[in-house]
């Protein structure tokens, strides 16, 4: 009447039927199969499209339709002889919207009522732009070397471009890697948060408590299955990014996998931790925005956190979600190998070890 | 592995001086128990008597203030409670299992925990819940996700099973098919300990009962016994529209005991029949009239009233 587990492997067979029953449960919830694979994509395609690079690379100048037609005209095929440039002919005021929305990036104009110079010299120019952009800038040094160039201004120093296109160093291939980092964040904490609590609260927990179960074996079971999707994750984003946009993978796929499971591993302990104790779906959600803000702000997803001051940046790079988006970023962008990458490797390890090993200690099963 | 000890043999379950102290209640108040292998005990009160508290104690799920518990003779926190967890079935006062998973594969998590068990299928059978295998839990009525409950608790073949209020918020037919899985269990010679507030189940499935009311046990012997302690066989209960003396209603002839729970009277009488009509004499003559009038046959409420003065399902 009685039935020993096939194989007699118990441990295994409990371990095994936790994962089964967790994977089962989650590919069972359509929300959080909208979640974990489709918004990321349709997130990528946004900003990919979003940030790509108008004009085909070129920079965006008005020309303003004041002054004498005859100089105007003479001025508008100098800048359309650029290849650099895209230029429009704009009155006034749609040329200043144009600036602000930065649709453009400097505007030309020729005084309305200035004097032509009597000996046939070119009349003056006024270039407005915004200084505090690095781009207005740039627009700005390119446009009148356009102009004085056309006009016969001779170089003092020959020199020479030497272009040394580096590979993804567009905006779409930084931010791919980046969106799979917050994606393996927000899957693993949100994912195991929520169904942690709330079999807290249906006391499912004390029910399994009451069972033989090894605990350690509920836990290892929320962290195992999450492996399976980490894997479709990664795929659905990067597979979006290389074909939608061309981002490749400069390193090894199988490094990039290790990276993205120690990533995964490493939020499934901390989002362990995180559950380990509240009773309502309320208060998980509470800690987990806390937990996750400072690295949507700070962990460079969306731009680079080297940006922020040189002392932060220590404490920015301890974060787990940046030292995974610094090795998904090491891996996919600059094809780096696991030995340049042991720092951010480290961090996510300890991270995730240190989750775990602490909401074993604290959880809370009833 | 140790034998159990010789002298906890003959009971499954004892407790002394089981006490737990909640910050605004004192949930239990220094409860003994004794459970004999083999019978099934039921813990009979109103809610908030402190059952759930008790049995979730006994389960090793609730640590107590004081107090001892020896479980087929072990003891909780002693470095083997896995291998005891081996040995019991567990159902809890309200569980919400997992809704996205099929009966069937609830049944068949649960029976991965266990070294030892029945087949999950067998187990299915027993529950009546072979036709909802392939349901999903959260598509379940009460009764059948309160059978999956029992599937669940019976799956690893458990010595002793716990069960807390297995049959409350079913309706009858419900209830009795619960009963029956119990009482299949009972008849392969399995320990229960039950609660409930219902005394039909309790008459109907426990060998002992201890009648618990604010953390105490206020009777304890076998549902017969706590009946015949009434001293009685039929209760009449009655409201009237003005006073009355308690000594008045005592001296009528065949009344054993008179409880006041208000607005009615009880009377625990040997013979409704001999005892109504000197009753109505009464009330007429002192110009009283009688309403809501109802006999029947004496019931372990009956015995918790006359203990407490207070319904069973009242707070
Ligand atoms: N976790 C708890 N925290 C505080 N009070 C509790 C807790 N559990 C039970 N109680 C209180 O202890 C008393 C006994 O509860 P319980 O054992 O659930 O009674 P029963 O199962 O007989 O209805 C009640 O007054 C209840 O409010
Ligand atoms: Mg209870």
């Amino acid at each position: 009447m009685n039935s020993r587990q096939p194989g007699g492997g118990r441990r295994a067979g409990a371990l095994a039927e936790l994962t089964r029953a967790r994977i089962l449960e989650f590919v069972r919830e359509p929300e959080a199969v909208f979640w974990v694979f489709v918004f990321p994509v349709l997130m990528a395609v946004a900003l990919g499209i979003a940030f790509r690079s108008q004009n085909g690379g070129r920079t965006a100048v008005a020309l303003l339709e004041s002054g004498p037609p005859a100089a105007r005209a003479e001025l508008e095929a100098r800048l359309r002889a650029s290849p650099q440039l895209d230029v429009k002919i704009l009155d006034e005021e749609a040329a200043a919207l144009a600036l602000r929305k930065t649709r453009v990036e400097v505007i030309v104009a020729l005084d309305a009522d200035a004097a032509v110079p009597g000996d046939g010299a070119p009349p003056p120019l006024a270039y407005r732009f915004d200084g505090a952009r690095a781009e207005g800038r740039a627009a700005r040094l390119l446009v009148d070397d356009v102009v004085q160039r056309a006009c016969g201004r001779a170089d003092a120093v020959a020199a020479r471009d030497e272009d040394a296109p580096r590979h993804g160093a567009r905006y779409i291939d930084f931010l791919i890697p980046g969106l799979i980092g917050l994606n393996l964040m927000g899957s693993g904490l949100w994912g195991i948060g929520f169904s942690v609590v709330i079999a807290r609260t249906n006391k499912l927990l004390k029910r399994l408590a009451a069972t033989p179960m090894r605990r350690g074996d509920y836990l290892l079971s929320i962290a195992l299955s999450r492996l399976l999707f980490l894997g479709l994750e990664v795929a659905a984003i990067a597979g979006a990014g290389r074909v939608l946009f061309g981002v490749e993978v400069a390193g090894s796929l199988a490094l990039l996998g290790l990276v993205s499971l120690l990533g995964a591993l490493s939020f499934g302990g901390i989002g362990l931790l995180v559950a380990a104790r509240p009773r309502t779906v309320e208060a998980v959600s509470g800690w987990m925005n806390l937990v996750q803000l400072p690295m949507w702000l700070l962990s460079g997803t969306f731009f680079s956190y080297e940006r922020f001051p040189e002392f932060a940046l220590p404490f920015i790079r301890a974060l787990p979600l940046t030292a995974l988006n610094d090795a998904l970023r090491g891996v996919m962008n600059d094809g780096l190998g696991l030995g340049a990458l042991w720092a951010p490797v480290l961090i996510l390890l300890a991270w995730g070890l240190v989750g775990f090993g602490v909401a074993v200690r604290i959880f809370r099963w009833q | 592995m140790t034998p159990p000890a010789a002298t906890a043999s003959t009971f499954a379950v004892s407790c002394r001086g089981l006490v737990k102290r909640y910050p605004d209640v004192l949930a239990v108040d220094g409860l003994d128990l004794d459970v004999r292998a083999g019978e099934c005990f039921g813990l009979l009160g109103p809610n908030g008597a402190g059952k759930t508290t008790t049995v979730e104690m006994l389960e090793g799920l609730t640590v107590p203030d004081a107090g001892t518990i020896e479980l087929l003779g072990r003891r909780w926190g002693k470095g083997d409670d896995r291998a005891l967890r081996q040995q019991l079935g567990v159902q809890l006062q309200e569980t919400k299992l997992s809704e996205k998973l099929t009966v069937r594969e609830t049944v068949r998590l649960f029976r991965s925990f266990f070294e030892t068990g029945r087949e999950v299928d067998q187990v299915l059978d027993l529950a009546g819940l072979q036709e909802k295998r392939a349901a999903r839990v959260g598509k379940l009525s009460g009764g059948q996700k309160q059978r999956l409950a029992l599937a669940c608790a019976l799956v690893g073949d458990p010595r002793l099973l716990f069960l807390d209020e297995p049959s409350t918020g079913l309706d009858p037919q419900a209830r009795l098919r619960v009963w029956e899985i119990v009482e299949e269990f009972k008849a392969r010679g399995g320990t229960v300990i039950l609660t409930t507030h219902y005394m039909e189940e309790a008459a109907r499935l426990c060998d002992r009962v201890a009648i618990i009311d604010h953390g105490r046990i206020i009777a304890l012997d076998t549902p017969a016994a706590l009946i015949a302690s009434l001293g009685a066989s039929q209760i009449v209960s009655f409201i009237v529209d003005g006073e009355l003396a308690e000594r008045e209603l005592a001296a009528l002839p065949g009344v054993r005991v008179v409880t006041r729970q208000a607005p009615s009277w009880v009377l625990s009488v040997d013979q409704a029949g001999a005892t109504l009509p000197t009753l109505i004499a009464l009330l007429e003559g002192r110009g009283l009239r009688m309403d809501a009038l109802s006999t029947h046959q004496a019931t372990l409420e009956d015995v918790f009233v006359h203990l407490t003065g207070r319904g069973l399902r009242e707070q």
